[in-house]
């Protein structure tokens, strides 16, 4: 069956259900797609297990970072109704209750990670609160009806799913019949309450709960307030606002007829920026997992972030993609999970794989570096180079566990230090031993330059941290290193004078500068700094591990369909490896696809062109190539052909967006684009 | 010898040179603005000339000058070519193409420096440092030191060291970081092979330099004198240039796109003053060469004038210009200078758009005695014509699908995939679903189709997918059952595939806000194309998150022929003929009384077609009419019946008074 038709634009396809076998699963897909699908259903399960972990964990923390929030949220909720629980009939409380108890919630720009939130939070009061919980998003309610329409599905659904007893007179009274305004929602409610009532009656709050992130939205809210306050005495509500800019909003978009019925209290949520640290803190600066980024991909990532959307959520979904490209292309990821599994399938590697690992640069360098008769044993016997492998990821796991260790020390340093010049977040940090030797930096010099002037108790302070950080069950490899520090730490209190920096206290000690390495770590891990900072590329299987395609990442993710089409139109070459197209004196060649022709020659036009000059200028540069002298064809003899191929290279302009019919003069189109490039 | 100086070189050159039209005139405005495109005659060397430099704005439009075409002396290196601010390798013509690329930007040339043109016409080129060039500025005067910093403050890269000595703290700041943004996400060309040219932004989204109407033509000429076919015939002779190699690719390309550069250096420079004058404000947000060439011939404008030659220029020059007229200190603080770049910027664009003058030639179409194609002959001269780079076409194509059981992958991890690139995707779209497909429920969207609505969409879902009987009353409540039997039955599973989502029909926000929110649906995989310009400014933050798209370039270079063949294009003719067929499906559902009526208005119709003062019948006339034939027994009847053809557009009625 075709999809082309003049009379409709949507076609479905359903196949027969005797043909419709079981379509392949996912598996079956990621090891279509590649020549060397060595171990690809290993690589799969290891891949899908992985991002399970990675997930649930994500969901922890992000849990863990809104109880706070969530709490303070229900407290407020527990309160607001209070009073019409106790059915107290006082002035005080009556004045009160006339007011729609408000939580606005401030959220930040991060749009995108509100759902999130919110869904959580719906789920967290819908246990902890009443069931009656109504989530409506601005984006699914453009009107009053909608908005009051789905405030009451979703709280007769609530109903039903807290009583299912008697759901189906409360499904055949509500749904569709019932005219959605407030007076009926009142109505149901009492009849719930009546049900209920003698059972449950503290369980009687509904809170609508609603995200308010586009302004537009509000007109249509506030009629809905005004009528609610009326209700307020029978029917307890408390709205709940998110907010993504400021809490000015509220009071700029309702009227102040609204909002003094409104009685708002503030919540403000994490920012994004800390959310991101403790994901990555959690995620990456870990062994618990064994799949790491390279520096370049971190960086794409935290950039996007930082330059684009503050969004968590995009920057785990950034992360779940390098996940998948990583099992996807590499066919040693399967050596990426857990140690001792890891070095259970090395065992089981086939030839194919040893060769793959042999063919590793980083595997290469390792080879090199050793004697020659053990170069050719690795080079040659499959068990051997198994034995070594096996080491090397014990090695490499070794060095991931010293490495986020020390790294959290020496962030402990410089962030104390004044300008930060190795960063202000361990993230930054990270970067920079990740990508190079950070000890050969300028920045670590200066850093050291600054280490140098610290006073005393700062400098105890820090000690004091690291030697936690050591102690710490991550640290426990240093046990010897913080006897060392404690030591020091308490020759160093005896010291007096307030105003001793670490370079008078050393000179004290040693009665000689010391060299930059000794002055600054010579106290804390008893090795050398730079074994544990190396960066990761220089470590040998570091392929096995780590994701370091950054382009791949970066064109999927923040892709730029705009060059993509310009670099098209002005440079085929780069598309379609001929030839005749590689002109290297000015211009794109005459043998160029129409449509770059075409394009290349409404660049010299101002906001308007002349189809006639166009079509002319088309036909010399056509007629070129086909030999015949350009100036024998005459202006009025344009080849029916070349008048065709023009015309659709025009449509084809129209149709990306250059260009468009313009009425202003007969024959002539408009530009719709800046300038010339 | 295709030298091009700017018109201060010209009037320094004297009358020894002069402006010459390069082809014919192009009716109206070509008078005025005739082409500057100055040819060194011969005489030219016969007198003495004083030394004058021009600035020539990239290094490529040195290569441009330079390149071995160019009557053999001019070779690099060998017509007394010194490089002062630039390594060597430039010279050699073989650097590394990320260093060209950056080269083109650090360095420019004061060519000519001496254009003592003796007999054998020697040029003297040279390399100058942008030290130099800025130290040259700033001797003459502040505007230009002004112009150069705005300039050096969007040229992050490039210029950080020199900004450092000048702009304060903050500024720095702010640029290293932008230097960090730019080399992490920017840079993406320059790596990847595939876009060899990294096109910077500043190119594309430069400022609209008003331009005349031979240009075209101009560089249609131009572009058929390139040699194409010379260039097979020469690598037949010198055998294999690595064609693949990333090294050698990128350098063609940053060549290429150099040799653009200095095309259009040449346009701008010789656009005539007046219109020049439009675009000589520094651009704030772009680095983009346009700009940098306003600048540099003004700048030239003003050596110009500081030598107080007098000059004889041919044109009509007005010669105070605006911008010169507020000259502004060194000391100037940066930030009030952007703001004052930003107004000034604004005020540019206005002045370019507030001109109803149109400066094209005034031919139609009508006088070429062409007749206007209809669709079918169109689609029957198009297949005349013959295919080109069907090898390289189908190479492109193959690499991408090589990609298809990727896409199949990440469909099901939860990504929604657009393609994106030059070329019709729908071929390929079609091949996935076709090749992959073929066994699960799928709905495939025209969304070029003209009159494709999301509620189209919506309803091939529910009533053809999900077997739903029953109406809805808005396409939010439809979406919601659709998202309920999505979520509650697991095994339902749906490949939707849109083809132009960024249609006009469904680029609106709320489509693509159900759109958004029918991707998100675990078990539907939505897999799309998008070709417009602008397209990824449909979706904001959160319907790309709903949406969770994965970007694939797919640049197929096929031609959009189905895309495009609904469109009531400009050139083609309108058959009508589904017009005439909807029509003849609408009256067939009619009752014969109906039809009776439409006849009769008709026939009418017809019988007046040689009136021309001919104003439509009345409706009381054909009240009468109706009556008469025994078609209608009141004009309630009549009405409601009218009232269905104007539904369907058989027919217009209008008020007369």
């Amino acid at each position: 069956m075709s999809t082309s038709s003049v009379s409709k634009g949507c076609f479905v396809f359903k196949p027969s259900s005797k043909k419709r076998r079981i379509s392949s699963s996912k598996a079956d897909y990621f090891s279509q797609g590649k020549n060397d699908s060595e171990d690809s259903g290993l690589r799969f399960a290891s891949c899908q297990l992985l991002w399970k972990q990675i997930n649930s964990e994500t969901e922890k923390i992000q849990e863990e970072l809104n109880k706070q929030l969530f709490d303070n949220l229900i407290r407020f909720l527990r309160q607001s109704h209070s009073e019409f629980q106790t059915k107290t009939t006082e002035w005080m409380c009556r004045m009160k209750s006339s007011e729609i108890p408000t939580a606005a919630l401030v959220l930040g720009v991060n749009v995108t990670d509100h759902d999130v939130t919110f869904k959580s939070l719906s789920e967290v009061l819908q246990d902890n609160v009443t069931p009656y919980v109504v989530s409506l998003q601005a984006k699914e309610c453009p009107g009053i009806k909608h908005l009051l329409q789905k405030l009451m599905g979703q709280l007769m659904d609530c109903y039903v799913d807290a009583d299912s007893s008697e759901e189906e007179e409360c499904v055949n009274i509500s749904q569709k019949k019932i005219r959605c305004s407030m007076a009926s929602l009142s109505k149901w409610y009492e009849n719930v309450t009546k049900k209920t009532g003698s059972e449950t009656p503290s369980k009687k709050r509904t809170s609508s709960s609603r995200h308010w992130q586009s302004p537009p939205v509000v007109v249509i809210f506030k009629d809905m307030e005004i009528i609610s306050s009326q209700h307020i005495h029978e029917f307890p509500l408390v709205l709940i606002f998110g907010i993504a800019t400021s809490p000015m909003i509220i009071h700029r978009l309702l009227p102040h007829s609204v909002s003094s019925l409104l009685c708002i209290e503030l919540f403000q949520s994490l920012s994004c920026k800390e959310h991101l640290a403790t994901v990555i803190d959690k995620l990456l600066l870990t062994t618990q997992f064994p799949f790491k980024l390279s520096e370049k991909v971190l960086q794409v990532l935290i950039n996007i972030f930082l330059y684009h959307d503050f969004s968590v959520q995009n920057f785990i979904k950034g992360f779940q993609l390098s996940i998948v490209e990583h099992f996807y292309s590499q066919p040693l990821s399967v050596l990426c999970c857990q140690l001792l599994e890891a070095k259970k399938r090395v065992t089981s590697l086939s030839h194919n794989q040893c060769e793959n690992i042999r063919s590793l640069p980083s595997f290469r360098r390792y080879v090199e570096s050793q004697v020659s008769e053990k170069q050719i044993a690795l080079l040659t016997e499959d068990s051997f180079l198994k034995e070594v492998t096996q080491t090397l990821l014990e090695d490499l796991h070794i060095y991931h566990e010293n490495y986020f260790t020390v790294l959290r020390c020496l962030h402990v340093f410089t962030t104390s230090l004044p300008k930060y010049p190795l960063g202000k977040q361990i993230r930054e940090l990270h970067c920079a031993c990740l990508g190079k030797s950070v000890w050969e930096t300028e920045e670590y010099e200066s850093a050291i330059q600054l280490l140098r002037m610290l006073a005393k108790d700062e400098l105890v302070a820090i000690l004091q941290k690291c030697a936690e950080i050591f102690i710490s069950p991550s640290g426990k490899q240093f046990s010897n290193t913080v006897e060392k520090l404690e030591e020091f730490l308490a020759r160093f209190q005896n010291l007096e004078g307030k105003h001793v920096t670490y370079c008078q206290i050393l000179s004290v000690e040693f009665r000689s500068v010391p060299s930059v390495e000794e002055l600054s770590f010579s106290y804390i891990p008893c090795c050398s700094f730079r074994s544990y900072l190396a960066p990761a590329e220089m470590q040998t299987l570091n392929e096995v591990v780590y994701f370091n395609t950054a382009n791949t990442l970066r064109e999927h993710l923040n892709a730029a369909p705009r060059i993509a089409l310009h670099t098209a139109l002005n440079n085929p070459y780069c598309y379609l490896k001929n030839q005749t197209l590689k002109s290297d004196v000015g211009c794109i060649s005459n043998t160029a696809p129409d449509i770059c022709i075409v394009y290349k020659l409404h660049l010299e036009c101002g906001r308007l062109i002349n189809l006639v000059d166009w079509l002319e200028a088309f036909s010399t540069v056509v007629t070129a190539v086909e030999g015949t002298d350009p100036e024998a064809v005459a202006t009025d003899q344009v080849d029916e052909i070349i008048h065709a191929r023009f015309i659709r290279a025009v449509s084809e302009l129209e149709l990306l967006g250059f260009i468009k019919p313009s009425k202003q003069k007969t024959d002539h189109v408009a530009r719709l684009t800046w300038g010339g490039c | 010898m295709h030298l091009v100086p700017t018109r201060a070189a010209a009037t320094r050159l004297g009358a020894s040179c002069e402006p010459r039209g390069r082809e014919r005139n192009w009716g109206g405005g070509a008078r005025a603005c005739c082409s500057l495109r100055l040819q060194f005659r011969g005489q030219l060397g016969a007198r003495p000339l004083p030394p004058c430099k021009v600035y020539v704005r990239s290094p490529l439009a040195v290569r441009r000058l330079l390149r071995p075409g160019a009557r053999g002396a001019l070779l690099p290196g060998k017509g007394g070519c010194k490089a002062a601010g630039l390594p060597g390798a430039l010279r050699g013509g073989q650097c590394p193409a990320s260093y060209l690329v950056n080269a083109c930007w650090h360095c420019r040339l004061s060519a000519m420096s001496q254009l003592e043109l003796k007999r054998n016409k020697v040029l003297e080129a040279r390399f100058v440092a942008d030290e130099d060039v800025l130290k040259h500025i700033s001797d003459n005067g502040g505007v230009k030191v002004r112009k150069d910093r705005a300039q050096l403050a969007l040229n992050i890269k490039r210029f950080v060291k020199k900004l450092e000595n000048i702009s304060d703290d903050d500024e720095a700041q702010e640029i290293l970081e932008e230097q960090n943004y730019v080399a992490v996400l920017g840079a993406c060309a320059e790596d990847s092979l595939r876009n060899g040219s990294s096109a910077g932004g500043g190119e594309i989204y430069s400022f609209q330099t008003p331009k005349r109407s031979g240009k075209m033509a101009e560089l249609a000429s131009e572009l058929a004198q390139t040699p194409g076919k010379n260039v097979t015939f020469e690598s037949s002779q010198y055998p294999e240039k690595p064609a693949s190699t990333p090294q050698s690719n990128k350098k063609y390309s940053a060549s290429n796109k150099a040799q653009l550069k200095s095309k259009k250096n040449e346009f701008v420079s010789t656009t005539p003053y007046r219109l020049r004058k439009r675009l000589s404000a520094p651009s704030l947000r772009s680095d983009s060469e346009s700009d940098y060439s306003a600048s540099c011939s003004e700048e030239e404008e003003e050596e110009d004038k500081d030598h107080k030659e007098t000059s004889d220029v041919i044109l009509d020059q007005k010669t105070p210009s605006k911008t010169r007229a507020a000259p502004a200190s060194k000391k100037t603080p940066a930030k009030k200078l952007k703001e004052e770049m930003t107004s000034n910027l604004v005020e540019e664009y206005f002045e370019a758009h507030s001109s109803s003058k149109v400066l094209t030639s005034d031919r139609t179409l009508q006088k070429l005695q062409k007749r206007k194609l209809d669709q079918q002959t169109l689609l029957v001269l198009l297949n005349k014509a013959p295919p080109a780079f069907t090898a390289e076409l189908k190479e492109l194509n193959q690499q991408h699908e090589s990609l298809f059981s990727k896409w199949m992958l990440q469909l099901h991890l939860g990504f929604s995939i657009v393609l994106y690139g030059l070329g019709s995707k729908r071929d390929l779209l079609e091949k996935f679903r076709t090749s992959l497909l073929q066994d699960s429920v799928h709905l495939v969207v025209n969304g070029f189709f003209p009159s494709i609505t999301v509620r189209s969409i919506l309803n091939s879902i529910t009533e053809e997918v999900l077997d739903h009987v029953g109406t809805f009353r808005s396409p939010l409540d439809q979406l919601d059952l659709i998202m309920k039997r999505f979520k509650e039955d697991s095994s339902l599973e749906l490949y939707l595939l849109i083809h132009n989502l960024d249609s006009k029909m469904l680029r609106g926000d709320k489509s693509q806000q159900i759109l958004a929110q029918l991707a998100s649906l675990p078990n539907i995989h939505l897999i799309a194309s998008i070709d417009h310009i602008n397209a990824p400014l449909m979706w904001d933050q959160a319907k790309q998150s709903l949406y969770n798209w994965l970007w694939y370039e797919t640049t197929t270079f096929s031609p959009y022929l189905e895309e495009t063949s609904y469109e009531n294009s400009l050139l083609v003719q309108q058959s009508g003929s589904l017009a005439l067929s909807s029509l003849t499906h609408v009256l067939h559902s009619l009752t014969p009384n109906a039809r009776g009526i439409f006849r009769l208005l008709a026939q009418y119709h017809l019988e007046n077609k040689d009136n021309p003062s001919y104003p439509g019948l009345s409706f009381q006339d054909f009240y009468q009419r109706c009556r008469e034939a025994f078609l209608v027994n009141s004009d309630l009847t009549l009405r409601a019946q009218l009232t269905e053809f104007r539904d369907h557009k058989l027919i217009r009625t209008k008020r007369v008074s």
